[in-house]
């Protein structure tokens, strides 16, 4: 075979790589032929997700909130969601279908991704239709509201970083140092200091 | 002193009856004190100093002495929905030197710990190469190999920091980071082997657990220093740190160490997995949020006095001792502050200096007994050093949730114990 160095390892076959290469870019690429509706997606959602997230995405005690949210994000709590934060519908697709639901993975098949992801656009009102039909042919047509709110990675010029050189070691602050706040107070570490 | 090996009632041998005479004898009198005639310690012969002890092959693999028990990973509960998608802390307050035991580096699974037969294991390259190619564990252990030490961090230490004190003790405040030797193979020589086209330009390892962890790396770290790593500080990877096979990405932060490592694709573009998008992304006051933010900045903390452990011996000698790390590279220098920050203090590090890795640093003083606000500070090679919390709130508000490397205080009151503040 081309390209072996060591001649280590043996060539892939073409089902062992549809068999573990299943994701998806926010593009397309990866999307297997298929499709869903909001209606479908209702009741695979009842069946299969909401005793975690909620019959409406709205989370269940600690679970993940999956719509909702929009708006929030400079709040003091941003609520953050499919709706209110994701910046790709290929992610939904991708992460539902390879992980999803939670302690029964790949236990959906293609079709029912698609419902379950026009479920989850229905329920942060992307689409508002019940008969909404996703399928690969018209995935990206439909795009999540944040996507444009991300960033690249600029911390190095943040100004402490951006300084750099020597930093002040002697009276570095005019007043005496004073405590603003305690742990103790809010008491929620586990066991007691010392066990 | 709890006697955990004395026989049941009915078994009591005279042995185990001197253990028992020997404990109620301990906590009776304070250990180590002068006694007249003697501590008794010393002028009385000890029980493991009369008998034999176990024979060698007592403890096939060894643990810790019954005494360091509570040497233990700790968990929050209420930090998470449910166990198998959680972490625990690796207990920092207790250890010295660089390298993390084994069966102490934290925990980070998002589907619990999957437990997979090596010889049912396999890694696949596949996407913009020459030859998608299927390894065994054998195959992988023909390649020529490389040792290295390396902190672990996750991106979310220290995050439940970002609004102020919250939890009591560096276990819990910075204990989501290990350093251990890894033994693996560049990914540079596996992708190689597999041939990587000229348009290649991202890969993606992907996990062989339930939650199937993808994370998007460009080509550039792959070729450079990532290894695919079977072993750590000597022996196989212990299962909940991937075993067989995990993805070692130095100076990064821990999401991308994919554990159970097996398969990395080749593409043109990032993926944007949910571990990318939904999280390790940090958001700012401002409603932006940064993406792919994957360097672990240089960070440090006084392991002790903590609080987990105070200072039990009153004024005069004191060792502060500490780790510093940086993604970037070497730590070049710890200052540490006693008056919150006012006055710093080059400490000295000690132990090998190795990049990405964990530093050790300590610094010695003769304690008055007054109040101090304990501080660190870490310089990496590279001359960035460890911002304060507020510098860090100051530009990203209090949700970034990860990546929080503001420097840490505690309160060691006179009586030697010791808590987790923030100070003006």
């Amino acid at each position: 075979r081309e390209g072996g160095v060591l001649g280590l390892g043996r060539e892939a076959t073409p089902e062992e790589v549809a068999a573990w290469d299943i994701d998806v870019r926010p593009d397309g690429k990866g999307l297997p032929v298929g499709s869903g509706t909001v209606a479908e997606g209702e009741v695979l959602f009842a069946d299969n997700c909401a005793v975690c997230h909620g019959d409406f995405g709205e989370g269940v005690g600690r679970w993940p909130v999956l719509a909702g949210g929009e708006d929030t994000l400079t709040d003091e709590r941003p609520e953050k969601t499919i709706g209110s934060y994701w910046p790709y519908l290929s992610t939904v697709y991708d992460y539902v279908r390879r992980a999803m639901p939670y302690g029964n993975a790949r236990s959906l098949s293609d079709d029912d991704v698609y419902a379950l992801t026009a479920y989850l656009l229905y329920l942060n009102y992307i689409v508002e239709d019940e008969e909404f039909e996703l399928s690969n042919e018209n995935f990206l047509d439909h795009r999540l509201p944040n996507e444009e709110n991300f960033i690249a990675d600029d911390r190095a010029e943040e100004a402490h970083y951006a300084r750099k050189g020597e930093p002040c070691m002697t009276d570095c602050k005019a007043d005496p140092v004073t405590i603003t706040m305690r742990a103790r107070i809010l008491d929620v570490t586990p066991g007691t200091v010392g066990d | 002193m709890s006697d955990k090996t004395t026989s049941p009632i009915p078994n009591l041998s005279r042995r185990s009856l001197l253990k028992a005479g020997l404990a109620t004898g301990l906590t009776a009198g304070a250990v180590g004190s002068a006694r007249a005639g003697g501590d008794p310690l010393i002028t009385e012969i000890q029980e493991w100093n009369r008998y034999l002890g176990d024979g060698v092959q007592a403890r096939p693999y060894g643990t810790p002495s019954e005494f360091e028990a509570h040497v233990v990973r700790r968990d929050v509960e209420w930090l998470t929905a449910s166990t198998e998608s959680s972490v625990n802390f690796t207990p920092l307050h207790e250890l010295d030197g660089i390298l993390t035991p084994n069966g102490l580096c934290f925990e980070r699974h998002h589907g619990g710990i999957a437990e997979i037969d090596p010889a049912a294991h396999r890694l696949m390259i596949n996407g913009l190469v020459d030859t998608p190619l299927v390894f065994t564990m054998e195959d992988l252990k023909r390649f020529p190999r490389e040792n290295r030490i390396y902190f672990l961090e996750c991106a979310a230490n220290s995050g439940m920091e970002w609004r102020g004190s919250q939890l009591n003790g560096c276990q819990y405040t910075h204990g989501m980071v290990h350093c251990v030797m890894y033994t693996g193979v560049p990914l540079k020589l596996i992708l190689e082997e597999a041939g990587i086209k000229t348009n290649a330009k991202w890969v993606m390892p992907e996990g062989a657990d339930s939650s199937a962890m993808t994370r998007s790396i460009p080509m550039e770290k792959a070729l450079d220093d990532c290894l695919v790593a079977f072993k750590m500080n000597g022996e196989a990877l212990r299962p909940e740190q991937g075993y067989p096979l995990r993805l070692v990405v130095p100076g990064w932060e821990g999401n991308m160490w994919v554990k159970w490592l097996r398969r990395i694709e080749v593409g043109d573009q990032p993926w944007h997995q949910r571990e990318e998008t939904s999280k390790y992304t940090d958001l700012l006051e401002n409603g932006k949020a940064r993406r792919f933010t994957w360097v672990m900045d240089p960070k440090s903390v006084i392991t002790s006095p903590s609080p987990q452990a105070p200072v039990p011996h009153g004024k005069g000698p004191l060792v502060i001792s500490g780790i510093a790390w940086s993604g970037n590279g070497r730590i070049s220098r710890v200052d540490v502050s006693l008056d919150g920050g006012r006055n710093w203090t080059t400490a000295r590090l000690d132990g090998p200096s190795l990049p990405k890795a964990m530093h050790r640093f300590y610094l010695d003083i003769d304690w008055d007994g007054s109040d101090l606000l304990l501080q660190s500070r870490a310089m990496d090679e590279h001359g960035f050093y460890q911002p304060t919390k507020n510098e860090l709130r100051a530009e990203r508000g209090e949700n970034s949730i990860y990546h929080n490397n503001g420097i840490q205080t505690w309160h060691v009151k006179a009586d030697g114990t010791a808590e987790n503040v923030e100070v003006s």
